[in-house]
């Protein structure tokens, strides 16, 4: 497979198939994994990093999860690639980043991701549309056996597998999941939310992970500690953590419909007049707008088989998307532009609000 | 006074004083206006000071008796670790173990892994460790000129390889 023709298939999170699902956007698992007797990418010298990434992605060749998937190295992809790869929740912005002597394998269909010397040798991700952290577990965990079949992981019996920073020692795990959290942010809960869930060793992040903003309402949640704990005990914990989240979004959703309904419908409707009718929109306030009308989805005001589209258009109006699909390079006032125009056709095809249709399924 | 804390990443006077409460440990951090930014501590929502404190290897007295050994694998040092956040290589968890081990307990929720096994690599190590040992106690008994023994060694590598390919090659 080449790198254009998987930028030019829809991810697993756009796919708008499988995307029936409301508060947890997609789930996502990732094991840190570095190979016996080599030095860490950060400290190994560039011949070292190189014969890592070789033998890792020879490794990898020769999986069923990566047949006929996409191995490329980092001076390989241009760019705006690399920004779409990002923007996909592929490959991270550190790797986005790295000059050489790194890579990434992709499976065809997206679900299965390896940086190769980003901050380990190996960082493993498993990316599901919808709340499935056990089924990403089982397939992270096969796929992680058939790998070490061949290659030797460095692993310690006291400490597990070993990785360049001691925070993901252990079993290298971290489970996330890609909330909508509307409802709690118009509520001014987040802040607290956050502080609970720190409390419980779970961390919350913003879209794009580390430092990034938490426009669209959209939060990662993720586990903080990987050791002292069995890869199962960590999924059980993580699940409770994030069914506890969606229970407080729900209550917080019937909530404001119950004291401030009007001024609920208000934004929605607002930001519907918005997404039709503007012509500049940057990025952060189109995944505002896009997240009240995915709220109004949930709430019954537009059509079911809605929310997939607003799902898709999440990741379509990302800066490497949109020029992607305008074949060029933009300066930010014209991506503003074109954004617009994007949001201003998708969205001439929606039905109008129904706001007495709230509530009643 | 307030006034006299250090930022504990570059040293200015600190402006910003966060307390954070993960695993029901709490954590206190001084940082400069720069680098309480840079770190991305005034966005609540995209900061874990868990990571800073890694980052800037503030444990909580964290010993300094290891500050001159080197890793013998890959040449890595305390201060490094200090730079970086980072090891050097695998063996750095052996060579800095008074070092690490302490900071653990504060980061995780246990010290000791009871998570999945990496069998199959492990059995590969395991009989790579023993053809070298074996190598090595053969190379020493032709030294010493007892050829018996060495005769008993090279059997011994010849069958433990005969294994182990035949192994490897069962489905």
């Amino acid at each position: 497979m080449t790198l254009a023709s998987l930028i030019d298939t829809p991810s697993e999170l756009t796919d708008s198939a499988s995307s029936k699902t409301a508060i947890v956007l997609m789930t996502r698992i990732r094991l840190a994994r570095n190979l016996a007797g080599h030095a860490f990418p950060g400290w190994a010298d560039k011949t070292e990093r190189a014969s890592i990434v070789e033998t890792c992605r020879q490794a990898l060749a020769g999986t069923t999860q990566m047949k006929r998937g996409l191995s490329v190295g980092i001076e390989e992809i241009g760019e705006l690639e690399r920004q779409i790869l990002v923007e996909r929740h592929l490959i991270s912005r550190e790797l986005s980043g790295a000059k050489d002597s790194a890579g990434v394998v992709i499976s065809r269909d997206q679900a299965f991701s390896v940086m190769i010397n980003e901050e380990d040798h190996l960082r493993i991700q498993v990316l599901r549309a919808g709340f499935q952290l056990k089924k990403a577990w089982s397939a992270i965990n096969d796929f992680d056996n058939a790998l070490e079949s061949t290659l030797d992981y460095a692993f310690s019996p006291t400490l597990g597998y070993l990785t360049a920073c001691p925070t993901n020692l252990g079993t290298g795990l971290r489970g996330s999941a890609m909330m909508h959290l509307p409802g709690l942010v118009l509520s001014n809960q987040m802040e607290k939310i956050v502080r609970a869930v720190n409390q419980l060793g779970m961390v919350v992040r913003g879209l794009f992970g580390e430092g990034s903003d938490a426009s669209g309402s959209i939060f990662q949640i993720s586990n903080q500690t990987t050791l002292g704990e069995s890869e199962e005990d960590i999924i059980k914990r993580l699940q409770a953590v994030l069914q506890s989240i969606i229970d407080h979004e729900v209550n917080a959703r019937e909530k404001l419909l119950e004291t401030d309904g009007s001024k609920l419908f208000d934004k929605i409707g607002r930001a519907f007049g918005i997404l039709q009718n503007s012509h500049l929109l940057t990025s952060s306030e189109a995944m505002n707008l896009l997240s009240l009308v995915r709220l109004g989805v949930d709430l019954g005001m537009f059509a079911e088989d809605r929310r997939a589209v607003v799902d898709r258009l999440f990741i379509e109006a990302q800066p490497g998307h949109l020029q992607h699909a305008q074949k060029g390079s933009f300066e930010p006032e014209q991506r503003d532009r074109l954004r617009a125009s994007r949001l201003r056709h998708e969205f001439s095809t929606f039905n109008r609000p129904d706001f007495d249709n709230v509530g009643k399924n | 006074m307030a006034s006299s804390l250090k930022c504990e990443i570059c040293g200015k006077p600190a402006t910003v004083h966060l307390t954070q409460i993960v695993n029901n440990k709490v954590y206190k951090v001084d940082l400069c206006e720069a680098c309480a930014k840079a770190k991305g501590v005034t966005d609540p929502s995209g900061f874990s000071l868990a990571d800073l404190l890694v980052k800037a290897a503030l444990q909580p007295e964290a010993a300094a008796p290891t500050a001159g050994t080197r890793c013998p694998d890959c040449g890595f040092t305390a201060l490094d670790f200090k730079k970086h956040g980072r090891f050097g290589c695998p063996s750095c968890y052996e060579t800095f173990k008074e070092m690490v081990n302490p900071m653990l307990e504060n980061m995780h929720k246990g010290v000791a892994h009871v998570g999945k096994v990496p069998h199959s690599a492990l059995s590969r190590q395991s009989v790579h460790d023993r053809i070298a040992k074996l190598e090595t106690e053969l190379a020493e008994a032709i030294k010493t000129e007892r050829y018996e023994d060495a005769a008993r060694f090279r059997d011994e590598i010849a069958q433990v390889k005969k294994d182990t390919s035949a192994a490897a090659t069962t489905p």
